[in-house]
């Protein structure tokens, strides 16, 4: 279980997360809403060790991953598919998937993964020679989650995997996190479509400007009134 | 085609050559920290005074000092970038390049203090200034094995950069290092790495080049450096193809330029910064320099 205590991080005075816990229990869908600037992806990117935290800790299981860098944090298991999607548009989309299997070396495992997110992907396996730069935005996000997916992750955090994506996308890739999530794996959704990924999620936080205003269950959010007024549109 | 000709072209390819094995470090540098390695040319100058000193004091045969240069040169860049540039990584580019261009002075004042200011001769061994004669072109050995060693070193290391996992991942980085360390990849190490390609081939450019203009100085990388620099710019920089082909273009243009306009002799070195000049006005990204625009 990846547990996140009293976190804390701010960007040259300003605090953006002003002292969150989350817990994440195993094989679970947990999402992160809120609006723009709550702190959603700066949850992630202190997780990650990719910015830093003024205060907290983060655990993995008791293993305390709070000062680790970026790829032993990676190598433990915890993965995330960055905002924005961030293929290496220079690299082909099979060299992408490759690489997200960078800390792995059972070739044949690897192998096999590739073969499995062309099954998930069949658009990938079309496109597997061409640069990834050349895909469209719902092609290089799916490659982002493939990528992520890679690595063979205990815990998959995925960062507005459906932003920008034409609606018909969006319902694939909830559909594609269903899938991931029901071969075992534990998501960490972060979300600004709160209402589906409220749908999936098994548990749910909400974020206000830098800390926690509401917790629960998927569906029992989803029915909150706060939560549909703020969040959801108010039928 | 007259013999004459073919003379010339065979000294450019050899000088091109050259110039393409000092330009990858250049280019490969720049791709990944997007920083201008002004050291790079006082590494190539240390790359040929460990050379020189293997061989004149040691007893350890030619082509084993040869090696061993190379790969401690190849870690002397490591070193340079673990001290003068890792510590400032991070920091606007400025400070970095500022950096560099420190690095670059002190080696070669530190060259002079160590190796002395007086020009050393090179110990060419023996072999490599044989004459021979193909067709109707006769030249010294070593202007065959310069554009030979090169295109080995050139496949080896498209293979290395397009084919192994750590290829990949300097390409990854050249393009998004954040994105490159959330796959675990260690940027550290795989900078190292590049450094220690780019110092490596530019030992071997250098001890070549000793080979071919047969005296060392402690100043002796600066020019070659600044041209390879150009050489970089030209092909389009963080591009090795573009390097390579850089390289060649200012290899031969300079020998042929002093071919066949002897009057021109003495602006043998302006020619590199007047093609620099024409390049940046005409094709500022270089000839096979990407352009900068992304997809978001």
């Amino acid at each position: 279980m990846l547990s996140i205590k009293n976190l804390h991080v701010s960007y040259g005075g300003i605090k953006a997360l002003r002292g969150i816990n989350i817990d994440i229990a195993e094989n679970k869908i947990v999402t992160l809403i809120g609006a723009n600037g709550a702190g959603k992806s700066s949850t992630l990117r202190a997780i990650m060790n990719l910015v830093k935290k003024e205060d907290g800790k983060v655990e993995y299981n008791g293993d305390d991953l709070t000062n680790l860098k970026t790829m032993d944090i990676v190598k433990k298991g915890i993965v995330l598919s960055p905002e924005g999607r961030r293929v290496f548009a220079n690299l082909t989309v099979e060299e992408n998937l490759i690489l997200g299997a960078y800390t792995r070396k059972d070739k044949a495992g690897i192998n096999e993964d590739i073969e499995k997110i062309y099954n998930l992907f069949p658009r990938l396996k079309e496109r597997s020679w061409q640069k990834s730069g050349t895909l469209s935005g719902g092609e290089q996000q799916m490659l982002a989650v493939g990528r992520a997916m890679m690595i063979r992750p205990k815990v998959l955090m995925l960062d507005e995997p459906s932003l920008g994506l034409a609606p018909l996308l969006v319902k694939d890739i909830f559909d594609i996190i269903k899938e991931i999530h029901s071969q075992g794996n534990t998501i960490l959704l972060v979300e600004q479509n709160a209402k589906k990924a409220l749908e999936i999620a098994d548990y749910a936080y909400v974020l206000e400007t830098g800390s926690l205003v509401l917790e629960g269950k998927g569906e029992e959010l989803l029915n909150n009134s706060k939560v549909k007024e703020a969040y959801l549109g108010s039928q | 085609m007259n013999k004459e000709f073919l003379q010339h072209m065979a000294n450019g390819i050899s000088l091109g050559s050259l110039y393409a094995l000092i330009a990858i470090g250049y280019t490969m540098v720049y791709g990944i920290l997007r920083l201008i390695n002004f050291a790079h040319g006082d590494i190539f100058m240390l790359g040929v005074y460990l050379t020189f000193y293997g061989i004149t004091y040691t007893s350890i045969p030619w082509y084993i000092v040869f090696i061993l240069a190379s790969v401690i040169t190849g870690f002397l860049g490591v070193t340079l970038e673990r001290l003068a540039y890792k510590p400032l990584r991070g920091s606007p580019r400025i400070t970095i390049l500022i950096s560099a261009i420190g690095a670059s002075f002190l080696l070669q004042n530190a060259g002079v203090l160590v190796f002395g200011g007086r020009p050393k001769a090179f110990p060419t061994p023996e072999v490599f200034n044989k004459v021979i004669s193909i067709g109707e072109i006769s030249v010294a050995l070593v202007n065959f094995i310069i554009p030979i060693v090169t295109l080995i070193l050139l496949v080896i290391l498209n293979f290395f950069i397009q084919k192994t996992r750590t290829g990949m991942a300097m390409r990854a980085l050249s393009k998004d290092y954040e994105a490159a360390s959330l796959m675990g990849i260690d940027i550290n190490n795989t900078i190292s790495i590049t450094f220690f390609i780019g110092s490596f081939l530019a030992a071997v450019g250098g001890i070549m080049w000793g080979i071919k203009y047969p005296q060392l100085m402690p100043h002796m990388g600066v020019l070659p450096g600044l041209k390879c620099f150009i050489a970089a710019v030209i092909g389009g920089i963080g591009s090795i193809s573009g390097a390579v082909l850089g390289g060649f273009i200012l290899g031969l243009g300079e020998i042929l330029l002093i071919a066949f306009l002897p009057s021109l002799t003495g602006y043998r070195d302006a020619f590199a910064f007047i093609l620099l000049i024409i390049i940046l006005l005409v094709k500022p990204t270089g000839l096979m320099g990407e352009k900068i625009a992304e997809k978001v």
